[in-house]
């Protein structure tokens, strides 16, 4: 059994054979003709043919993914249409004397560079949209493409898929989407939400290399899991995840505007761990408290260059007002040789774990750090921001946080940028040493939350992804749960508060001994949070 | 020629749906319907080109609108980036 993980952009799971959705390769050679007018009247009937397709195809997606999903394809009408699109291709075939397949080719090459190179997510992906009208029309040139047939239900394996692809699939025999590449606006990421099918996209290249025609593949595609030839106990697993959902969605009629608060009056802040922006919408819609953790690092990854102070600025204040006046708190730049964007210029190492990572990195390079310290502390006056740093293993690296804060601040004051008096400083807990020096740290910061999937690798000497010391990784560990205590009794000491964002905050097992250590803060992914709920309000903390 | 200047409030800003809408709109009209941001001008009928300004939440747009029907397109313009901008 082989595992990947991607980026689960539509919930529900699947379990069913793949069937591997390979594009025929458009091989567009470059040929001189003599009579260009009779090319340009083979791209004109094309163009009929094409536009004629896209209504077809029009009228099936309005019956499959309703009206949204389907204006898709009236944009690709209206593009076909674009008189500098055609300008384009008439002139190539006039001017270079070329066949119109070449001319065609090379224009959306074009126009699809012109929307891969802008800066905004949005029209980057509408790449895709160019390339699959030349797609078409190019091989409207030749022969009409019949549609894609299944035999059988199946799960479709891609690179990509343009958005005509994603629904020329007969809707019946899709059981899910996997695609190597995409984003979350991708169209195959709106359309399966549309059709409500379970797809998971950006699983990486390697993905089409282990999976043959046919296999069994298992997909949850609400947590971006794909599991290839899986097990018995992973196919129950995932039936189980399906009627979980099910409850889910009982539990969360009966749950919402309730409070967390344990059956003896403690109350306890839930809140929700993100990874960007487009996460703000689940975290509404899942009635979370606050924000527990927000991961910056995809304002960083896949990028050229390192995000600006105003483009972070807008992203701080986009989630600050979204969740109007509930904490946010801001993780600050976690990356490392691990995880990396080339434009750091990162060594390899032999050790990524125990290497320059998290604030290390930051504190290395201050510059980077200094930016989006920046960048919160200007948009900490739209709500209720805390600033939380990872990987602090030394006392020395508290002390250097907050005087560079100090530095950021005073800088603020003398640009005259205003910021919230009210920002709470916070460390993670990730590494043992900070656990066990967390007396000295509390004194220094107004909230510790514990990072367990770190502190457990960290403390345990094992890696969590090494699937041969599986069972040596006990994430129950009784020192783990002492360093816990340790932070928690510490912080406390000091007046501050103490949350856990990682994996075991969603540990229904363990939200007893957790309450009864005193935490006050779980901070979990959006869909976890009313389950949560539920628990906390049957748990009796006692006195402690 | 008559102009006005918007400021985008749609959280995603002019994409696909919308440029189509609006290109569509500029075509209706015997005037030439032109978009400015940030001194590239475009012409509101040409869809590709209108979608390579980029225009995100926040941004400010001038339309400037001439011919023979300027003053009613100008109205319907307008209208629709009041509504759906």
């Amino acid at each position: 059994m082989l595992k990947f993980i991607g980026k689960g952009v539509c919930g529900g799971t699947a379990i069913g054979p793949a069937v591997i959705y390979k594009k025929e390769e458009l091989k567009i050679k470059r040929i001189a003709v003599k009579d260009s007018e009779n090319e340009i009247l083979r791209f004109e009937k094309a163009k009929k043919k094409s536009a004629d397709m896209l209504r077809e195809i029009y009228e099936k997606a309005l019956i499959e993914v309703g009206e949204t999903g389907a204006e898709i394809f009236q944009i690709h009408l209206m593009m076909l249409d674009d008189e500098d699109f055609n300008a384009s291709v008439r002139r190539i075939i006039v001017h270079q004397m070329v066949n119109a397949e070449y001319a065609i080719s090379v224009t959306a090459e074009n126009f699809a560079h012109m929307f891969s190179s802008m800066d905004d997510h949005y029209m980057k992906a509408r790449a895709i949209d160019v390339k699959d009208i030349s797609e078409r029309l190019i091989l409207a040139l030749d022969k009409a493409r019949g549609s894609d047939t299944l035999e059988r239900p199946s799960i479709i394996c891609a690179r990509d898929l343009t958005p005509s692809e994603t629904v020329l699939f007969d809707k019946e025999k899709i059981l899910g989407f996997i695609t190597t590449h995409g984003s979350a606006n991708s169209h195959t990421a709106i359309l399966a939400r549309n059709m409500n099918i379970p797809a998971v996209i950006g699983v990486g290249d390697s993905f089409l290399l282990n999976v043959k025609e046919g296999d069994l593949l298992a997909v949850d595609g609400r947590a971006g899991e794909i599991f290839v030839e899986p097990d018995s106990e992973t196919v129950i697993k995932i039936r189980e995840k399906e009627n979980e959902n099910q409850e889910k969605k009982e539990l969360l009629k009966k749950l919402r505007g309730k409070e967390n608060i344990t059956l003896d009056g403690k109350k306890i802040n839930i809140f929700a761990n993100i990874q960007g922006t487009e996460d703000i919408g689940a975290v509404l819609a899942s009635d979370a408290g606050g924000v527990g953790l927000f991961r910056s690092e995809f304002l960083y990854l896949d990028k050229d260059t390192f995000p600006g102070e105003d483009e972070q600025f807008e992203a701080y204040k986009k989630v600050l007002v979204a969740m109007s006046g509930k904490k946010v708190i801001i993780r600050t730049l976690d990356i490392g040789a691990d995880k990396k964007a080339g434009y750091f210029s990162l060594d390899d190492e032999e050790n990524p774990a125990l290497g320059l990572r998290g604030l290390r990195l930051c504190l290395k390079r201050p510059e980077i750090l200094k930016t989006q310290l920046r960048a919160l502390f200007s948009a900490s006056k739209f709500g209720s921001l805390g600033i939380m740093f990872p990987m602090v293993t030394n006392f020395w690296e508290g002390e250097r946080i907050i005087e560079i804060v100090r530095e950021v601040k005073s800088e603020l004051d003398r640009d005259g940028i205003p910021y919230s008096g009210d920002v709470e400083l916070g460390i993670m807990i990730e590494t043992p040493a900070a656990a066990l020096i967390s007396d000295k740290l509390a004194a220094l910061f107004d909230f510790f939350s514990i990072g367990t999937n770190d502190l457990s690798q960290y403390t345990l000497a094992c890696d969590r992804q090494n699937p041969n010391i599986e069972e040596f990784f006990d994430p129950y560990h009784e020192g783990i749960m002492k360093l816990i205590k340790m932070s928690a009794d510490s912080i406390h000491k000091e007046g501050g508060w103490i949350g856990i964002c990682g994996e075991l905050a969603g540990d229904l097992t363990l939200t007893e001994s957790f309450l009864k250590m005193g935490i006050d803060e779980l901070s979990v992914s959006p869909s976890e949070i009313l389950k949560l709920r539920d628990k906390v309000r049957k748990t009796k903390v006692g006195d402690n | 020629m008559k102009e006005f200047s918007y400021i985008i409030k749609d959280e995603i800003g002019l994409h696909a749906r919308p440029a189509g809408k609006l290109s569509a709109l500029a075509k209706e009209w015997q005037s030439e319907v032109i978009i400015e941001k940030g001194g590239k001008e475009v012409n509101a009928s040409r869809l590709m080109m209108l979608m390579s300004l980029g225009i995100k939440n926040g941004d400010e747009v001038r339309v400037v609108v001439t011919g023979e029907d300027e003053e009613e397109a100008l109205d319907a313009i307008k209208r629709f980036f009041e509504e759906t901008l």
